[in-house]
């Protein structure tokens, strides 16, 4: 676990970062205004003053983070913490459970996306997600990949295809998968169904991709590949992966956001989270005193 | 242990005879028509009309018209029973209102077939002035069918995992669209599991079309939805009710039964045939 966070830096890339891009003391960074300095980059994604409710029950209190361009952010804490309904919330698909309340801001790329007339379909054209267990349509490979397109009104058969060999080629899966497109994509081994669901994201080229805990169900070869594949789709998309698994938050991203009881007890660079946490609950849940 | 083993054996040994008992009752009916009906059954009965007032020749307006009666039935009743069960699974707030209108399709299941039949009368007979006809006919045995398809449809509907929806929203699918290309595909086999249930039911039934499309006897067939039609669950209600030759009758209303069986048995081996290959190609 140490050797993997003294070459962290290295394996994350984090020592290209410019150091004047990381403003004020290394691991304080959010602001009093909620705007992080994030890597000094301009935040893809902002939350400020966020609360949430399902029903008359309070699930986040107040979240203030932002989140980085093109880079990794996991978001880690015990069951029940909020992590997930957090990301939920960032392609509205927390508007599938009724009885829910949202407070606060959500911007992405300064757009209000919280308010009523950002449509929640155009929305996660461009805020991807991948699920907990993979999810895919009870279709050919091809025709799971070629869906998203569609209903973005792709029409042109060639696109179609194209695209659908790229994504395939992104997600690391067409070699597998090049000479059955046309087979059930639930002939697929779980990892491999995974990759095809990380595609099918790739498919409608998102700027945001959503991670929600995408190796709870797989096994660590599977597991190891998709942590691959994120670290690979960073050159190009914003990432943002809930986890359960604090060696996977170590070893895929460059931000760890920690949550705890609905609140977010502590944001930085993961290396920082990880080897100098600021708060006491912070460290407790890490070195696996609780959680 | 052992006397584990003996209390499961004996549950096995009883759950094993209820269903050698249910296969014994089928084979009995199976047996009876077929000894008593099989003889009277030729390339003439199924090809010619009836001849010297029923004692003769063949039943085929009455296998045409029971076809048109069941196809009728069924396009009427599919799409409003898929759309129904569609909103109540999929768009309908949950609440007690849903769960009155549930309960309401339920009741609908129950209600007595020969009521549908008074229903028909009145309102696409009379009122709607469709007078005896294939269509009142095909409407009446489309409403008697339609909580079959809600129910089945709502099932099916609600056996497709949320794991796809949300798949399918989070591409920036509609709602509509996911419902559409994801949803109602997934959920079809179930939906034509529904649809075996009712063609066997409605090609069956008497009451809904007495006295709304079934004629004793016609000389031709149906030239449009407004002719009136021999029917063959009607046929042998009439064959063993009316008419001066019980014995040929008899004959004729057993051979009637037989094709009556095989015809509602062939169409639910289409429906299944269609089931398996939607399964094949939705699942691995």
């Amino acid at each position: 676990m140490h050797d993997t966070l003294v070459d962290y830096d290295k394996q994350m890339g984090l020592e290209n970062f410019h150091p004047s891009l990381v403003k004020g003391p290394v691991g304080v960074n959010i602001n009093s205004l909620g705007e992080a300095d994030v890597f000094g980059l301009e935040p893809k994604i902002i939350s400020r003053g966020v609360n949430f409710y399902y029903g008359s029950k309070r699930a986040l209190n107040n979240i203030n983070i932002s989140f980085a361009p093109r880079r990794v952010t996991a978001i880690i804490g015990p069951s029940g913490c909020g992590k997930s309904t957090f990301i939920r919330l960032l392609n509205r698909m927390h508007e599938l459970v009724p009885g829910t309340r949202l407070e606060g801001e959500i911007l992405l790329d300064g757009l209000d996306i919280i308010s009523p007339a950002c449509d929640a379909a155009d929305l996660r054209k461009r805020v991807g997600m991948v699920f907990q267990k993979p999810n895919p349509f009870p279709k050919t490979i091809f025709e799971n990949i070629a869906y998203g397109l569609e209903v973005n009104g792709v029409t042109d058969r060639q696109v179609i295809e194209a695209t659908v060999v790229d994504s395939l080629k992104k997600a690391a899966l067409w070699g597998e998968v090049k000479d059955r497109l046309k087979d059930s994509a639930l002939g697929l081994s779980g990892g491999q169904q995974q990759r095809l669901c990380i595609a099918r994201a790739l498919a409608v080229s998102p700027e945001v991709i959503l991670f929600d805990e995408p190796c709870a169900s797989l096994d660590p070869i599977s597991t190891g590949k998709i942590e691959e594949l994120i670290l690979q789709l960073k050159k190009d998309y914003t990432i943002i992966i809930v986890t359960h698994n604090m060696q996977q938050a170590a070893r895929v991203s460059d931000r760890t956001a920690f949550f705890l009881m609905g609140d977010l007890i502590e944001e930085g660079r993961t290396d920082n989270i990880f080897k100098a946490p600021r708060d006491r609950r912070t460290e407790d849940y890490i070195t696996g005193r609780f959680g | 242990m052992k006397r584990r083993g003996i209390v499961q054996k004996l549950g096995f040994a009883a759950m094993a005879s209820c269903m050698a008992a249910n296969i014994l009752f089928l084979g009995a009916i199976l047996f009876f028509i077929a000894s008593k009906g099989l003889s009277s059954i030729s390339w003439e009965f199924i090809t010619q009309a009836p001849r010297d007032a029923m004692t003769a020749g063949g039943v085929a307006p009455a296998i045409v018209g029971t076809f048109y009666l069941t196809l009728g039935a069924i396009l009427f009743a599919l799409p409003l029973g898929v759309a129904c069960a569609v909103y109540l699974t999929e768009y309908s707030p949950k609440g007690w209102i849903v769960n009155v209108l549930r309960i309401s399709v339920n009741n609908l299941a129950g209600v007595p077939s020969v009521v549908f039949g008074l229903f028909g009368l009145t309102v696409f007979v009379k009122y709607m002035g469709f007078g005896v006809s294939i269509l009142s006919g095909s409407l009446t045995l489309g409403i008697l069918a339609l909580p079959v398809i809600i129910s089945a449809s709502q099932e099916a509907l609600m056996a497709v995992p949320q794991s796809i929806r949300e798949a399918s929203l989070a591409l920036g699918a509609t709602q509509w669209e996911t419902i559409r290309k994801v949803v109602l595909p997934a959920a079809l086999p179930g939906i034509l599991t529904g649809v075996i249930l009712s063609v066997g039911r409605v090609a069956g039934e008497t009451a809904p079309i007495l006295f709304t499309a079934a004629a004793f006897y016609l000389k031709g067939y149906p030239d449009s939805v407004f002719s009136e039609v021999m029917a063959l669950p009607y046929h042998i209600y009439a064959l063993m009710t009316e008419g001066t030759h019980p014995e040929e009758q008899t004959r004729i209303a057993y051979a009637s039964s037989l094709l009556l069986l095989g015809l509602v048995l062939s169409v639910s081996m289409l429906a299944i045939w269609l089931r398996q290959r939607q399964r094949k190609a939705y699942h691995a």
